[in-house]
């Protein structure tokens, strides 16, 4: 690796370190119910509405928002883009955090917690979401694997015999590389597929039998742009230098897959001849013209400036809008566009589902600004390389 | 991070060979409907609601009592659906029948409709649901995780769930009394307590042939369908009715079998997981190519874009 990594020497116990702790406690509160008293207790699940903001938001969400992790590895360790190597590791912490919560999530929405391993036992290939399933838990094992490299590097010193594993690591490490990228195309698109089933319950703007594509395109599209908002975020709250020098050329191919989506996206509309929804000024019609307005067009227009893609503030804001972009996408597939016939009403979240919701997210930013407090994971500050 | 050539030029070979496979073993999709599967035919012109089945249905299966007694007809004031206190309901609806006798109620038998090619049994991921070869969609509560991907999956928005319960919630709903019909011998409870045999339980293909024949018999009495026949790929449980359909609470749904589209993508995609196979070769290849690329030229940019934006 041509790069170095450090970790941040800065006080942990910050007001907004504070804050977050706050929301963990709320969320612990909601597990704590929803264990107690059932998802009856804590949600305002249905009968017609059995998926609400936990798989939209904790598991669909937060798989395509993970989607940095294999992006970036792809490109600097796989096409060969050392260049890029300094944005893996934040990309790749992500990652094993963003998994370990859609697994965390996912244990408290399934009725059944206890039985979780099932699916590992007890087998249907005919089933999107046992893929999913295989796939999400066996890369979160490879995040896992990747991420043993930092752990060893950090403590090598006081324990010798990681050192020696981070050597052994380094030359087996390309299998878990390649393996992470093929499971996450596997497993992104196939959240897609999921809704495919449903075809009576799925408003005709989304439903389409190509969404697994759509699905993998706007992963591979949201990967930069979240590395982009992580770095934003996180240099700035930790009071380092923005990587401009890296970022600006990430987000050239951004914007190359986002108006490879946009073309597609067009085209399927027109080719299933829903353009005729587009403005009923129904929630729907809304809900689709804002995600596609506001999280694919504008920033596709933003980013093809050069002025834009120079200036930190307005990379932050193209690459913020195409996350959430995405949210809104899979929000509205899962819960916007899912309107069934026999529904007698409409869906709300409950306030536990948004505590645990809440809960789970602070819980994931806590544990990654712990890990940069003591691991290697952010670049070693040095001037830009021009 | 070492490739040596060998590995490369085995993942290459196990590329190749997998891609060889899709095309001989990429069979277009079947279904999977049990030829001599059991089924019913509910008549709505001769059901008299007076919801003997629910009853029936409830103490055969231990469900909980009503929150309306069975035999007070206030109930039929609302719409209700089956669900995880109730496999079947029977419901009522109003219709303007000819110039003078003002309004006749038709009554409406629900439950699981037991399709032949059923999205519940497609859509789990463990195969707790799955089609015996009677015909019924049963549910083995053994396998279940609770991930309702089932409810998302039914076309007739059956399945209903114990939300209540905070360990072990299950997915409620008609068993075709599996065990009652396969190993006793016995009819479905509903259809054994009907007074008015307006449910006829016998062979699927036997029950068309009485569809069909009421229909030829008594054309003023039915409209021209038979609900079940073709809707869904075609169900076990199939309807005929003096009143359209779409008018009695029925859902739109489409006549193909709704796993179709998602098992040939699946399969086309994954099948001995041959994609997978191939993107790992390739994958492995360009690293490779890259790797030798970045040691000959010690000197390169590292891939560093050509020009700074």
């Amino acid at each position: 690796m041509s790069h170095s990594f450090q970790p941040v020497a800065k006080k942990f116990w910050t007001p907004g370190v504070i804050v977050l702790a706050a929301f963990m406690l709320a969320g612990l509160a909601a597990i704590i119910a929803r264990l107690a008293g059932g998802l009856g207790y804590v949600t305002n699940l249905d009968q017609a509405h059995p998926w609400g903001l936990w798989i939209s938001i904790d598991v669909v969400t937060g798989v395509a928002l993970a989607a940095g992790g294999f992006t970036t590895s792809a490109l600097a360790h796989i096409f060969g883009r050392r260049f890029y190597e300094s944005i893996t590791r934040p990309a790749l912490l992500t990652a094993a955090l963003g998994y370990t919560f859609v697994a965390l999530g996912l244990l408290f929405d399934i009725g059944r917690s206890w039985a979780f391993w099932k699916p590992l036992v007890y087998h249907n290939y005919n089933s999107a979401l046992f893929e999913v399933a295989m796939c999400v838990f066996s890369y979160l094992i490879v995040l896992y694997i990747e991420f043993i490299p930092v752990i060893c590097e950090r403590f090598k010193d006081r324990f010798p015999a990681l050192g020696t594993l981070y050597n052994q690591m380094d030359r087996i490490l390309w299998v878990f590389i390649i393996l992470g990228v093929v499971l996450s195309c596997m497993h992104q698109s196939s959240l897609g597929t999921l809704m495919v089933i449903a075809p009576t319950k799925v408003h005709p703007l989304w439903y389409t039998p190509v969404l697994p594509l759509f699905f993998l395109l706007s992963a591979i599209t949201v990967g930069y742009p979240m590395v982009v908002f992580e770095s934003s975020l996180s240099t700035k709250s930790l009071k380092l230098k923005p990587e401009m020098h890296v970022l600006a050329p990430l987000v050239r191919i951004t914007t190359v897959v986002l108006g490879l989506y946009l073309v597609l996206k067009l085209a399927d509309m027109f080719i299933r001849g829903t353009t005729g929804y587009l403005f009923t000024g129904s929630a729907q019609s809304n809900a689709f013209l804002l995600e596609m307005v506001l999280g694919v067009i504008v920033p596709f227009v933003l980013l093809l400036f050069d002025q834009v893609r120079r200036s930190p503030r307005w990379l932050f804001i193209a690459s913020t809008m195409i996350v959430a972009g995405v949210v809104i996408n899979r929000v509205n597939v899962f819960l916007i566009a899912y309107a069934p016939q026999t529904s007698q009403q409409a869906y709300w979240p409950a306030v536990g589902e948004f505590a645990l919701t809440a809960g789970l997210t602070a819980t994931l930013i806590f544990l990654y600004r712990l890990a940069v407090t003591y691991l290697p994971v952010m670049p070693v500050e040095k001037e830009a390389i021009v | 991070m070492e490739i040596n050539r060998r590995t490369f030029m085995g993942m290459l070979g196990a590329a190749g060979l997998a891609a060889a496979v899709p095309k001989s073993q990429a069979e277009a999709w079947e279904s999977k409907a049990k030829p001599d599967a059991f089924g019913c035919l509910v008549d709505l012109t001769r059901c008299i609601g007076c919801r003997k089945c629910e009853e029936a249905c409830n103490a055969v299966n231990g469900l909980p009592e009503p929150k309306t007694d069975f035999e007070d007809a206030t109930v039929f004031n609302e719409q209700r659906r089956p669900g995880e206190k109730a496999y079947t309901v029977v419901n009522r609806h109003f219709f303007e029948q000819g110039k003078d006798s003002g309004l006749a109620p038709t009554f409406v038998k629900m439950q699981c409709m037991h399709c032949q090619d059923p999205a519940c049994a497609s859509a789990c991921m463990t195969g707790a649901m799955y089609k015996a070869e009677n015909g019924a969609v049963v549910y083995d509560v053994s396998k279940c995780i609770g991930c309702r991907y089932c409810m998302v999956a039914c076309p007739f928005e059956i399945p209903g769930y114990e939300y209540d319960k905070a360990l072990s919630p299950r997915v409620m709903k008609c068993t075709f009394c599996f065990d009652r019909v396969t190993k006793q011998g016995e009819l479905p409870a509903c259809v054994g307590v009907c007074p008015v045999e307006a449910i006829t339980f016998g062979r699927r293909r036997d029950l068309l042939s009485l569809a069909r024949d009421r229909l030829s018999k008594d054309p003023d009495r039915y409209v021209e369908h038979i609900f079940g026949e073709h809707e869904a790929g075609g169900t076990n449980w199939m309807y005929i009715s003096g009143v359209p359909f779409s008018k009695l609470g029925f859902p739109n749904v489409p006549d193909r079998p709704l796993p179709q589209l998602t098992e040939s993508i699946q399969h086309t995609l994954f099948n001995y997981l041959w994609s997978p196979i191939v993107l790992f070769g390739i994958l492995g290849g360009v690293m490779y190519m890259n790797k030798q690329k970045n040691k000959e030229s010690a000197d390169s940019r590292d891939g560093r874009p050509r020009r700074q934006t």
